[in-house]
């Protein structure tokens, strides 16, 4: 592989796990939606140029199937989901922004520290990947923790996924099954959670889990 | 020609049937109870035979028996050697004992359906056991013994007590396997082999070998009783019907026994010095501390209960001596120990059997096991009261019985302490065999006291006025026992010599052959250090005895005349006015009870001219249980208390939980060097 291959490889990586980092400091839900969609377009590069580096032509597939679902469909009906509910004025992080941006440069580092300790003998792309994948994986849950949003929790989730794919892309012979079937999972979770959202909204009057809590007589 | 091993497996498959068959006539009436135990009776002696006619062939030579079962990568493996067959022949002799009693003692059941399909359960589990070569077959039966003997504890759900007995032995019992399991993990070390063969080859450093020694004192000796581990045993034992109480106090302990020298003496490898001095320190503090217990204890089978504590301790003991000259290259020295020990667990395995069922039969005639309820029974139930004596006699160390012979052999191999290298044993070791005479003196105490309040004097309840003489089989049981507590006694030697296999097995040595002496005496070491002759002590006794007992009744007095108690100028004693179990105890335990019981009295005069009674309180504390038992199911209270918040966590607590764990398990693998 030469150095150019490996290096954009390198670089469409890095850029989703910066996307990432955006994601964790947006505090509106249409940038945060917005940013979701970037980060589904990286995705979607990334795994077409792994598509034509590994001449694997079932990852097109993945890319597009990335491009479409991930970077326009799921965006466009979280959209709509937010307009609908009347939330789009919401603003909303249940930890400030600065704590945030540290702990996920701490898991980034974590990360990196981990995989290319564990991985010492794996292809160095693939080792890339790998770290680069976790990192993303990391931040995702971070979104899903630090939101009170039903919406940005699924949006973090989703980020968390897209994680998955660029770590499944990233290993060499992965077959398209276990990607197709990753996607769907995730669209149906998309289906289902948008159900309940509407669901919790008409009970609740409002997309806030914490009124979940309350309705258990829980108080934080 | 079959091996023995598989002969023994078909003993247990029958032991099985027979479980099987129970459940099927277990709700009948008195004839399946007599079919069951006529079955294990028939069982456990064929084994014996084998095993007998493999002691008298060849008890070197290990017998191995592979069967497909279990794990598919281990298998079921099954040996008999030298140290298998002897405690084979302590688990069956005390199940033919025990089967044979409750032939009469059965009858007297009131759930047979609870007994009946456990006790031949409990056999083949604790054959079992003994015939494993493997760590898995091993764990399953032990666990399988343990279920066994839980479910016998149970049997009597309904009484006071026993459903708490029940529950506190089985977390003991699972307690106990888990050490086990983990001490078979480490002797089966990264490579995971788990046959005995394996683990004999491999070489253990010393770190793991302490590890495994610890885990093999929690796992084997809560099972046997060491204390701090026993505070099941005085709960579950007294709980079950007597012969199965026989059973657990008599031979499971030994099986735990039997667990414990199978791990240390053979899969371990060659000891380390100081793995003697905490076995011995164990060993005297049990003996010592159980047998303290069980003078406070007015509850006849609980008292049987902890001097089966004593009894473990005195045994421990003498395998840490047995360590403790292995490890310094001492055979002839180490193999004496483990004579003694080995020897005591079969004496105990008699007298303590012979004891239970006593207990058994007095609870048969009276419905009582708290002796301040008994009393003057040897005119009601002689027979009895007769083969009890033996068992009090025995237990205590008196010669001519069994029981002198291995404490005094454990003696013996205390005075083979200066020869020890370290000091750390030079002084621990006279130290120990301090506590064992003490406990000792102390056993025979609580034996004169067992026997005394139980059969002497005058009946102190109504109920053991009308009590009778019981049924053959359980004298059957009990006399044969006796026979062979004072046959033991009498023929030490053949015992010894018996035992040379076992020794030379573990040890590499054994004691000098006993029976080639002249006039059966038995010389452990040389002649000119000590020698005894059982026969000798009994004929001296049974002469003078009968020569003393001719010359009163043909000098002093023609006829036997029974005269009024002399009750110290009282007009009218009442059978309360007798000495009770607690105040023969008392000065003993105002000597040692502010110590090991924090025991305290209290008087409470009425002030003069009043007419009120004097009151005395003795107040007693289980500190064993107060300091280690207590303070950690307060832990346990507390932490599900507060655990219990995490119950109603919100969602996002949840998933910042479900984080903050996964980033602790990368940071633990980030960190790890």
């Amino acid at each position: 592989m030469n150095g150019l291959t490996f290096d954009i490889a390198h670089l469409l990586a890095g850029g989703l796990v910066l996307v990432s980092f955006m994601m964790l400091y947006q505090d509106r839900l249409f940038a945060l939606i917005n940013v979701f969609a970037l980060h589904a377009i990286v995705l979607a590069l990334s795994v077409a140029w792994q598509a034509y580096i590994q001449d694997a032509h079932h990852l097109y597939v993945t890319a597009a199937i990335a491009l479409i679902f991930k970077a326009i469909i799921i965006p466009v009906g979280l959209h709509r989901i937010i307009q609908r509910l009347g939330i789009h004025r919401d603003i909303e992080t249940a930890v400030g922004i600065g704590p945030t941006m540290l702990a996920g440069i701490g898991l980034v580092t974590l990360s990196m520290v981990l995989m290319l300790r564990v991985t010492p003998d794996a292809d160095p792309l693939a080792r890339e990947d790998l770290a680069f994948a976790l990192s993303i994986i990391l931040l995702g849950l971070l979104v899903m923790v630090t939101r009170r949003n039903a919406v940005s929790q699924v949006v973090g989730f989703m980020s968390l996924e897209n994680g998955l794919v660029l770590a499944a892309t990233g290993a060499k012979g992965m077959p398209l099954v276990v990607e197709i079937s990753v996607a769907f999972s995730i669209l149906i979770a998309f289906i289902v959670i948008g159900v309940f959202l509407f669901r919790i909204r008409e009970r609740f009057d409002t997309v806030d889990v914490g009124a979940l809590d309350d309705y258990r007589g829980e108080h934080r | 020609m079959i091996s023995g091993a598989a002969v023994l497996l078909w003993g247990v498959a029958a032991l099985l049937g027979t479980a099987v068959l129970a459940i099927a006539s277990s709700h009948g009436s008195g004839s399946g109870t007599r079919l069951i135990y006529s079955l294990t009776l028939g069982i456990s002696a064929a084994v014996l035979l084998v095993l007998a006619s493999r002691i008298a062939d060849d008890p070197v030579t290990p017998s191995t028996v592979a069967l497909p079962l279990g794990l598919p990568w281990i298998g079921a493996h099954f040996r008999l050697d030298a140290l298998s067959t002897f405690f084979l022949v302590v688990v069956d002799f005390g199940g033919a004992m025990a089967s044979l009693y409750g032939l009469g003692y059965g009858r007297h059941e009131s759930a047979p359906h609870r007994v009946l399909p456990f006790f031949p359960t409990f056999l083949a589990g604790m054959n079992l056991v003994v015939l494993a070569d493997d760590a898995f077959t091993f764990l399953l039966s032990w666990e399988f013994m343990s279920l066994a003997s839980w479910a016998l504890v149970m049997a009597h759900h309904r009484e006071q007590d026993n459903a708490r007995a029940g529950y506190i032995y089985l977390v003991m019992a699972s307690f106990g396997t888990l050490a086990l399991l983990l001490a078979f993990g480490l002797l089966a070390g990264p490579s995971g082999n788990y046959t005995f063969e394996a683990m004999r080859a491999a070489a253990s450093t010393p770190l793991v070998a302490a590890f495994v020694l610890a885990l093999m004192l929690l796992g084997a000796g809560s099972k046997a009783g060491l204390i701090p581990l026993h505070i099941w045993l005085p709960l579950a034992h007294p709980a079950a019907p007597s012969h199965v109480s026989a059973l657990m106090s008599g031979v499971m302990t030994k099986v735990a026994i039997y667990g414990f020298i199978r791990v240390i003496f053979d899969l371990l490898g060659e000891p380390a010095w100081w793995s003697g001095v905490v076995v011995l320190f164990l060993g005297g503090l049990t003996a010592v501390l159980g047998i303290l217990y069980a003078l406070m204890e007015k509850d006849l089978k609980r008292l049987l209960a902890y001097s089966t504590i004593e009894n473990v301790g005195v045994i421990f003991v003498s395998l840490g001596l047995a360590l403790a000259f292995k490890a310094n290259a001492m055979p002839s020295a180490a193999a004496l120990a483990l004579t003694a020990a080995l020897f005591h667990v079969l004496n105990h395995s008699f007298f303590k059997s012979l004891l239970f069922f006593g207990a058994g039969a007095v609870l048969t005639a009276t419905g009582e096991r708290d002796m301040e309820k008994l009393g003057g029974l040897i005119h009601r139930m002689p027979l009895t009261s007769f083969a009890f004596l033996v068992g009090c006699v025995a237990i205590s160390a008196l010669p001519p019985f069994n029981g002198f012979v291995s404490e005094w052999l454990a003696f013996q191999a205390v005075l083979q302490s200066p020869d020890l290298p370290q000091w750390g044993l030079k002084v621990m070791v006279p130290a120990v065999g301090g506590l064992l005479a003490l406990s000792a003196a102390l056993a025979a105490a609580c034996f004169v006291k067992a026997f005394g309040i139980t059969f002497l004097g005058r009946p102190r309840t109504s109920a053991v006025e009308r009590a009778h003489e019981v049924d053959r089989y359980s004298l059957a049981a009990m006399f044969t026992l006796a026979g062979f507590c004072l046959l033991a006694g009498i023929l030490p030697g053949l015992v010894i010599d018996g035992l040379s296999p076992v020794t030379l097995s573990l040890v590499g040595s054994r004691m000098p052959v006993q029976m080639a002496q002249p006039w059966l005496s038995i010389v452990p070491i040389a002649e000119s250090r000590s020698s005894y002759n059982g026969l000798l002590v009994f004929l001296f006794i049974a002469v003078s005895a009968s020569f003393a007992a001719f010359v009163i009744h043909r000098f002093a007095s023609h006829a036997l005349r029974r005269g009024p108690a002399w009750g110290c100028g009282f007009p009218d004693v009442t059978p309360a006015a007798q000495y009770t179990s607690v105040s023969f105890a008392q000065p003993i335990r105002r000597v040692f009870g502010t110590f090991a019981f924090r025991a305290r009295e209290k008087v409470e005069l009425p002030a003069p001219g009043e007419t009120g009674p004097a009151r005395l309180t003795v107040e007693i504390h289980d500190v064993i249980w107060e300091t280690f038992y207590l303070p950690i199911g307060r832990a346990i209270d507390f932490a599900t208390d507060h655990l219990n918040h995490l119950q109603f966590l919100t969602i996002r607590r949840y998933l910042t939980l479900v984080f903050l764990f996964l980033i602790v398990l990368l940071l633990v693998l980030a960190l790890w060097p």
